[in-house]
């Protein structure tokens, strides 16, 4: 059956170019139903896959097919099947049936929901080829790919302009660090001579034969990790170039459930997960990477306590949770970090469907307009806690297994500072989800007239819902003390990882209890907060102004980038305008200008007299002559 | 010497064809009547004449080529001469004149 995985990816794109070619006009139905039924196979395909793969000696399978001849260098397009690759294609697969099932409530009605699905196959097949892919440069493709679906899937309603302005930022904010990933590659390609193959790439690196002019095979594995991570940091929104994606949230909820949740953030985990050998021989590398996870974890925890707007909230929760994935990879727990990529797809994904639901049934996204949800939408409520339960890191919900495997490895491995920043973005992750959990689902209504009419939304809605929450709740149980740590010895398969896994974690009951109450002890403090009704947030919000302030205003970093980068970039693109207009057009217009006059003047001795012009040949004649006879030294 | 012909030397020969050639170049660019323009173009065309005849005496096999050459160029000048009068004619007939000044129509 693994030789059957190209269908893959293939089915998506069938489902993309039935719709191009069906036009605008497509039934919702048959939009919808072709995507889910495509998708679907994909996605039971994916699993037979996976489970397959399972007893495969390692390395597993790679199909190729010559494409390009660069000089000496070829370069092929294929299929790579690893353990890895076989896990994120049922974690995209899964995930990406169920947004589709739930798009079809969700964008009902809408003008162009046929060109929504259009986007929502293209970006699945773009997502379902990056994770195949053999090399580097087939990647990077996938890669800008998706990152145009994400484009215009952000930019959908492109007739509001929040939601062109945050489609603009998330294409130019993620460019920065595609242009690290292509930098990083080419430094790769030249210094392997000629190879953008993943298996020669990590040949190289650990056999100590990279190297590119003066630079030796140490320092170019560190250069070049360090590029390859700054893709990732764009495209995982990691800090300091995180600020797209809680802006990215304009665009339709399940999009930002499929892409900016579960598939495409986690695309750069997943290149540091596939790159991570060439991590590994680079100690600088893996260090920058864990603290900017680690950072980035307490720092997009910070930011989320006191958003208004639902979908922020949880944007910001996204950017946190992938910040302990890069920590994860960073302190070199490599099964640990895709563990937690796995359950984060799915809790996540179903926080956001949760929030679909809860926006399409009151057509707000201000926490502050709902209240006292819970007894409309019950079946929402209860997804919805599942996976709140299941980001708090509550036993024995999915999140409570990959995330504290992630603490209890950072204590082991002694990195305290990484340990603290993990647990008190813990504390904060507990916190501001059950402020939102409080906030809309229980309570009294604060907006009667939204809230009146809200009901659940039609079944293509509620059962991804229902599953997600399965999945959330049970997701965990692929790799627990119990299970024998599964999904770590089915990781460890990989020879390229192999080891990375070699020092699997001890689970330590004293660091999993401690975990545990950190997380109760933000959902209290939610609850007294939020759960009852009083003005005790109000109070504490006056009190601790200044930290209120600067979490509310995202640590003023939107403002900081505006007055250092685009003003900057502004200024520079200002300078070189003027450059343009009056240095290089001023060149051009002189010797314009000059040829004018010359004309101008030349003109009076075209004056009819045909004896002047005679005079003039005769005059000429000589000149010539004598020049002929002087340089050739003739005489006549 | 046994050739009948007094011998003139070539450089004689070509030092008149030049003269000739500057004096009709100099007519030809200076004199303000049209009919007088075209007898200076006569003279130049004599001028060459006179070298072609000239050179023909000398090189490796002295033939009579220059000669006849000539002989072309004094009947082709006849023609010339003809279409230069019928212009001349066709200009007076136009501007009430054959001063080559007053032909200054053509200019920017």
């Amino acid at each position: 059956m693994t030789d059957w995985v190209w269908l893959v990816p293939l089915l998506p794109l069938a489902g993309y170019v039935f719709l191009l070619l069906s036009g605008r006009r497509t039934p919702e139905a048959v939009a919808a139903g072709v995507s889910v039924v495509l998708t679907g196979i994909s996605c039971v395909l994916s699993l037979v896959v996976f489970f397959q793969l399972g007893p495969e000696p390692a390395g597993g399978q790679t199909w190729l097919f010559h494409w390009l001849t660069i000089g000496s260098a070829h370069v092929d397009v294929g299929i790579s099947l690893t353990h890895l690759n076989a896990l994120m294609l049922v974690v995209v697969s899964l995930v990406s049936v169920l947004v589709l099932l739930f798009s079809q409530g969700y964008m009902h009605g809408d003008e162009r929901f046929s060109v929504f699905y259009q986007y929502l196959n293209l970006f699945v097949f773009s997502m379902l080829g990056l994770v195949i892919s053999p090399n580097l440069l087939q990647l990077y493709i996938f890669w800008e790919m998706v990152g145009l679906c994400s484009y215009l899937l952000v930019g959908f309603w492109y007739f509001k302009p929040e939601a062109a302005l945050a489609a603009k930022k998330s294409f130019i904010v993620t460019r920065i660090g595609d242009t690290g990933l292509f930098v990083g590659m080419i430094l790769l390609f030249l210094g392997t001579g000629g190879s953008f193959d993943f298996t020669a790439i990590f040949q190289a690196v650990s056999a100590h034969t990279l190297h590119l002019g003066w630079m030796g095979s140490q320092g170019l594995t560190t250069l070049a990790a360090l590029l390859v991570f700054l893709g990732a940091v764009g495209k995982s929104a990691q800090f300091p170039l995180h600020v797209w994606l809680p802006d990215a949230m304009e665009g339709p909820t399940p999009v930002s459930a499929l892409i900016h949740a579960a598939t495409m953030v986690a695309a750069g985990v997943y290149l540091v997960a596939r790159m991570f050998p060439l991590f590994q021989a680079s100690p600088p590398a893996l260090t920058t990477v864990a603290w900017i996870g680690g950072v980035t974890a307490l720092l997009a925890a910070l930011i989320a306590l006191t958003q208004r707007d639902i979908k922020r909230v949880i944007a910001y929760s996204t950017i946190s949770q992938l910040g302990y994935m890069m920590l994860a990879l960073g302190i070199g727990a490599y099964a640990l970090g895709v563990f937690h990529l796995f359950t984060h797809a799915f809790f996540k994904a179903l926080l956001f469907l949760a929030a679909g639901s809860v926006i399409h049934a009151v057509d707000t996204q201000d926490l502050f307009q709902m209240g006292g949800l819970g007894r409309k939408l019950p079946i929402t409520r209860w997804s919805f806690l599942a996976g709140a339960l299941a980001l708090a890191g509550i036993f024995p919900f999915s999140g409570f297994w990959s995330k504290d495997d992630i603490l209890t490895a950072a204590w082991q491995r002694g990195d305290m500072a990484l340990y603290w920043l993990g647990l008190v973005a813990a504390f904060c992750t507990a916190f501001y989800i059950f402020r939102v959990y409080f906030l809309v689902f229980t309570g009294q209504s604060r907006d009667e007239e939204r809230t009146v009419g809200a009901h659940e939304g039609s079944w293509v809605m509620t059962v991804p819902l229902v599953i997600l929450a399965a999945l959330a709740t049970l997701a965990g149980f692929v790799n627990t003390p119990w299970t024998g740590h599964g999904l770590e010895r089915y990781l460890e398969h990989d020879a390229t990882a192999s080891a990375a896994a070699a020092t699997p974690v001890q689970e330590s009951l004293p660091l999993m209890v401690f975990s545990v109450v950190v997380g109760l002890l933000g959902i209290g403090l939610a609850y007294l907060l939020y759960g009852r009704k009083s003005d005790a947030p109000a109070r504490l919000a006056e009190k601790l102004s200044i930290p209120y302030a600067i979490s509310l205003h995202k640590f003023y970093l939107d403002e900081v980038y505006y007055h250092t980068v685009v003003v900057g970039g502004k200024l520079v693109a200002r300078l070189v305008r003027a450059l343009d207009r009056y240095l290089i057009d001023g060149i051009i217009e002189v010797g314009a200008r000059l040829v004018g006059v010359l004309g101008l003047a030349l003109k009076y001795t075209q004056n009819g007299q045909v004896q002047a012009y005679g005079v003039i040949a005769a005059f000429g004649l000589v000149v010539v002559i004598v020049v002929a006879v002087l340089g050739v030294g003739g005489v006549l | 010497m046994d050739n009948p012909v007094v011998s003139v030397p070539t450089g004689s020969l070509l030092g008149l064809a030049a003269i000739l050639f500057c004096i009709g170049l100099y007519g030809a660019l200076t004199k303000r009547n049209l009919i007088m323009v075209l007898i200076s173009l006569e003279l130049m065309l004599n001028a060459v004449n006179i070298n072609l005849v000239t050179f023909s005496r000398l090189g490796v096999a002295p033939s009579l080529d220059g000669q006849v050459f000539a002989l072309f160029v004094i009947t082709v000048a006849a023609a010339e001469i003809a279409v230069g009068l019928a212009l001349v004619l066709a200009a007076f007939r136009l501007r009430k004149s054959t001063e080559v000044k007053d032909l200054n129509t053509e200019k920017y």
